[in-house]
């Protein structure tokens, strides 16, 4: 159910407007380069009926303006920034147009993403680059932290200013490691596409390759073998279980808590190994094409119950320790509201009560015994909770997808494009609902994909849950947050 | 007169003995810690002789200094690890035969130690950098808290004895050793493990293996430091984790320390204090794998605990006294 609508600038806010009343979220928003003009094309999806509208309006090269709507939707107005920063049309009235991709010793005035941007220009000098807001007062001391940090960590940059040890603000500085993949897609084969969208986010290669492939086969019009559609299911929530085990274990690490860890990493180890006879990757590569889904080998549901049972273990050792269970409880909480206003994703939104979940809301399989898990607490716990929970809820569909396909390992059919139209592909991955929207050519080579992770809706929550929240806390709240950078940053 | 040269020579031998046996073993202490947790965990580990190797490396590294650090990027260390040695050298772990000069006495022994933890929460701050003066604070908040307990609870084992030179409460609970497990002594223990497991940054109160530099207070104090510097610092801490758990282990079990000096009487103590640190190690190693590390606004709550347990063993032995 998807409907378009081309608007011009005056009619955009009130279109908008009405479909966010009527329950939809802006699932992405993404700029074209056409040959005489700049497109922005606005989605948004509705979880209730899984209804998907493309609003589009057309921008001269000359004078690339577009109204505003930052005050209608918090994620839109973030990305209107990235519109700014990598095509160069301007947000009119935007409440913070500042810079949010591009770092200030990127030129001003070079888009990347525009037709004549050429190669990436030589770096000026990075000057009153970052609004870090400065608090003042008595005793606040600010606590710059990375982009280097001492762990395996990407990078990433977080202000804190502080009061003893108590976190008054928190900004967080990303997209230190813009890597042009949205440019990479252009040009390229549509079965091409899937390797790349396999390294957007590397534990997302399942998630990211899933949304591509549903994109391009809906703008091409190729229905897939039910087969297929249970084996992308299947590589869905094996995806989703090592992530979410390698969370729980990292989880109790960030407490000091180092034998759950030890013992979730050895669970994780197996199952990686699992995968890598699966599609013959560790992390799952390889399994989605254009058209299909192909696996060497089905996980044997044995093994995946004792998983299950393993991580239940875990779980209960975790949480019947009663310093791990005060350090999470009541740590870094995300209220249901502000998660709602922010238009927060995936295990970060369910843990605060948002009842969201991409593999029930725009289903990509038929999945009856998909349970969706909510806690109410909004906090370490809630979150741990949800990936402890999931990691069972998981375990049970995947039985039950493994009954369902009786050995069959999917056809893998590999289909050619022909012709060009635009699709939007919307994955439940592990992290949250991916949205992609690829566009292709008349050559039948891709000419737009906008990939989304949930991480860019999400990254904004983490500095709002930190109110009230201790300093030494702060790496617990982060990592039980875990957001991609590498998805964010793109 | 000759009595008094035999005394400082007697003392001046257990003192370098006691030097040499910690240097040597602080290191394999923290190296069987380590190993003692990997296997419970389920990992190999690095091995006992891991730390000693660590030490070389950076022993023949040159120092890199942060910008705009002071000469106390170098003092610092120095003075810490000197302080450890004078609590190596004061602290009655193989002879209780001291100093008439130098006795090693209680409040000596804390001054020694409040001294290296001041020199160390210097070096945090030198640099000027937010992690290093964000592990002083709260290594400053700990100490701040520990201190009282030491005090207190060395304090209500030196009642019975009448003094708080260590080496008399350590004879006295040689020549009584019912007085080991008195209320008052096992209350007083238990206080000082407490202090003694915060002031070494050991879990709860810390974690010495975190890469989370917003959460660290020992290793965020060290963070600038680098080759020998760091050398020196480590072994500092090492060594004082040494000495106030050979102190622990003593008090509970004083069994082999001498009471004068002879070949046999210091060979029977140096076996001693090796299997009393290696079992104190094992325990409190095997203990940490069932700990996390508390919120650090708990700890207060955590030394408040320790404080009351050494203050009811003041009052007990007041009332033993009394008795």
């Amino acid at each position: 159910m998807s409907t378009t609508h081309d608007l011009t600038a005056t009619q955009l806010r009130g279109a908008v407007a009405a479909l966010l009343g009527e329950g939809h979220r802006v699932a992405l928003v993404a700029g074209h380069e056409d040959d005489d003009c700049l497109r922005v094309v606005y989605v948004l999806v509705r979880a209730a009926d899984d209804a998907r509208v493309e609003l589009t309006i057309r921008v001269p090269k000359d004078r690339p303006v577009v109204p505003s709507l930052a005050d209608l939707d918090y994620g839109i107005g973030r990305f209107e920034r990235e519109l700014h920063d990598l095509y160069g049309i301007t947000p009119e009235g935007h409440p913070l147009p500042a810079r949010l991709v591009r770092h200030a010793h990127w030129p001003s005035g070079w888009y990347p993403m525009r037709r004549d941007a050429g190669p990436a220009p030589a770096f000026e000098p990075d000057v009153g680059s970052f609004p870090f807001v400065e608090v003042e007062g008595d005793g606040v001391y600010e606590i710059p932290v990375g982009p280097v940090h001492a762990g395996l960590i990407e990078p990433g940059h977080f202000r804190f200013s502080v009061v003893g040890e108590t976190i008054l603000r928190m900004k967080a500085r990303l997209w230190f490691v813009h890597r042009g993949v949205e440019k990479l897609f252009e040009g390229q084969p549509v079965q091409d596409g899937i390797a790349l969208a396999e390294l957007i986010s590397g534990d997302t290669a399942v998630g990211h390759a899933i949304a591509y492939a549903v994109a391009v086969e809906g703008a091409l019009g190729i229905e897939i073998a039910e087969q297929d559609r249970l084996i992308r299911a299947v590589l869905l929530e094996l995806e989703r279980l090592h992530n979410h085990v390698a969370d729980l274990g990292a989880l109790a690490n960030d407490v000091g808590y180092g034998i759950a860890n030890a013992h979730a990493q050895t669970i994780r180890e197996s199952l990686l190994r699992l995968n890598k006879q699966v599609t013959g990757h560790r992390l799952l590569r390889g399994g989605i094409s254009v058209g299909g889904a192909h696996v060497l080998d089905l996980p044997p549901a044995a093994e995946i119950t004792s998983v299950a049972h393993r991580v239940a273990e875990v779980v209960d050792i975790c949480l019947s320790n009663s310093t791990v269970l005060d350090r999470f409880t009541g740590t870094a909480v995300l209220p249901g509201e502000q998660a709602r206003g922010l238009g927060v994703l995936g295990y970060v939104a369910r843990a605060s009560g948002i009842d969201v979940d991409a593999r029930r809301d725009h289903p990509i399989a038929d999945l009856p015994g998909l349970e969706v898990v909510v806690e109410h607490g909004g906090d370490v716990l809630a979150r741990y909770l949800v990936r402890a929970r999931e990691v069972q809820a998981s375990a049970h569909l995947l039985t039950d997808l493994l009954l369902r396909l009786a050995g069959e390992t999917g056809s893998g059919s590999v289909r050619r494009a022909t012709g060009g139209r635009a699709g939007i592909g919307l994955a439940g991955g592990w992290r949250g609902t991916i949205a992609h929207r690829v566009e292709i050519g008349t050559d039948g080579r891709i000419s737009r994909v906008k990939v989304v992770d949930p991480s860019f809706f999400n990254w904004p929550a983490l500095p709002v849950a930190l109110a009230d929240t201790i300093v030494p806390d702060f790496p617990l709240a982060n990592k039980s947050f875990n957001q991609s950078y590498a998805g964010n940053d793109l | 007169m000759n009595g008094s040269v035999g005394v400082n020579v007697s003392a001046a031998t257990f003192a370098t003995s006691q030097v040499l046996v910690l240097v040597v073993l602080s290191p394999l202490l923290i190296g069987l810690m380590r190993t003692v947790r990997a296997r419970l965990e389920g990992r190999v580990g690095g091995g006992v002789l891991q730390p000693w190797r660590d030490l070389r490396k950076l022993l023949l590294k040159e120092p890199l200094q942060a910008q705009g650090r002071s000469w106390w990027a170098m003092a610092g260390p120095v003075l810490l690890v000197s302080s450890s040695l004078a609590l190596c050298a004061l602290t009655p772990l193989l002879g209780t035969v001291t100093f008439p000069s130098l006795p090693d006495d209680l409040f000596v022994v804390v001054s020694i130690l409040l001294l290296g933890s001041v020199a160390l929460a210097l070096v945090g701050l030198d640099a000027g950098t937010a992690f290093g003066g964000m592990g002083s604070s709260r290594h400053m908040m700990i100490s701040a808290l520990v201190e009282p307990t030491v005090l207190l609870s060395v304090y209500a084992l030196s009642i019975p004895v009448g003094s708080s030179v260590l080496s008399r409460i350590v004879e006295a609970r040689l020549d009584d050793p019912a007085s080991v497990l008195s209320p008052v002594s096992l209350l007083a223990l238990l206080a000082l493990t407490i202090a003694v497991v915060a002031e070494t940054g050991r879990l709860p109160v810390d974690n010495p293996a975190t890469h989370l530099e917003l959460t660290m207070v020992h290793e965020a104090m060290v963070l600038e430091s680098s080759g020998r510097d760091l050398a020196w610092l480590e072994v500092g801490s090492w060594l004082r984790l040494g000495v106030l758990l050979g102190l622990v282990s003593t008090l509970l079990v004083p069994w082999g320390v001498a009471t004068d000096l002879t070949a046999a009487g210091m060979l029977v103590a140096v076996l001693a204090l090796v299997a009393k640190l290696a079992v104190a190690a094992t325990a409190l190693a095997t203990v940490e794998v069932a700990l996390a590390k508390v919120r650090l606004f708990r700890v207060p709550e955590l030394m408040a605990g320790s404080f009351v347990l050494a203050f009811l063993a003041v009052t007990a032995s007041y009332l033993v006294v009394q008795g």
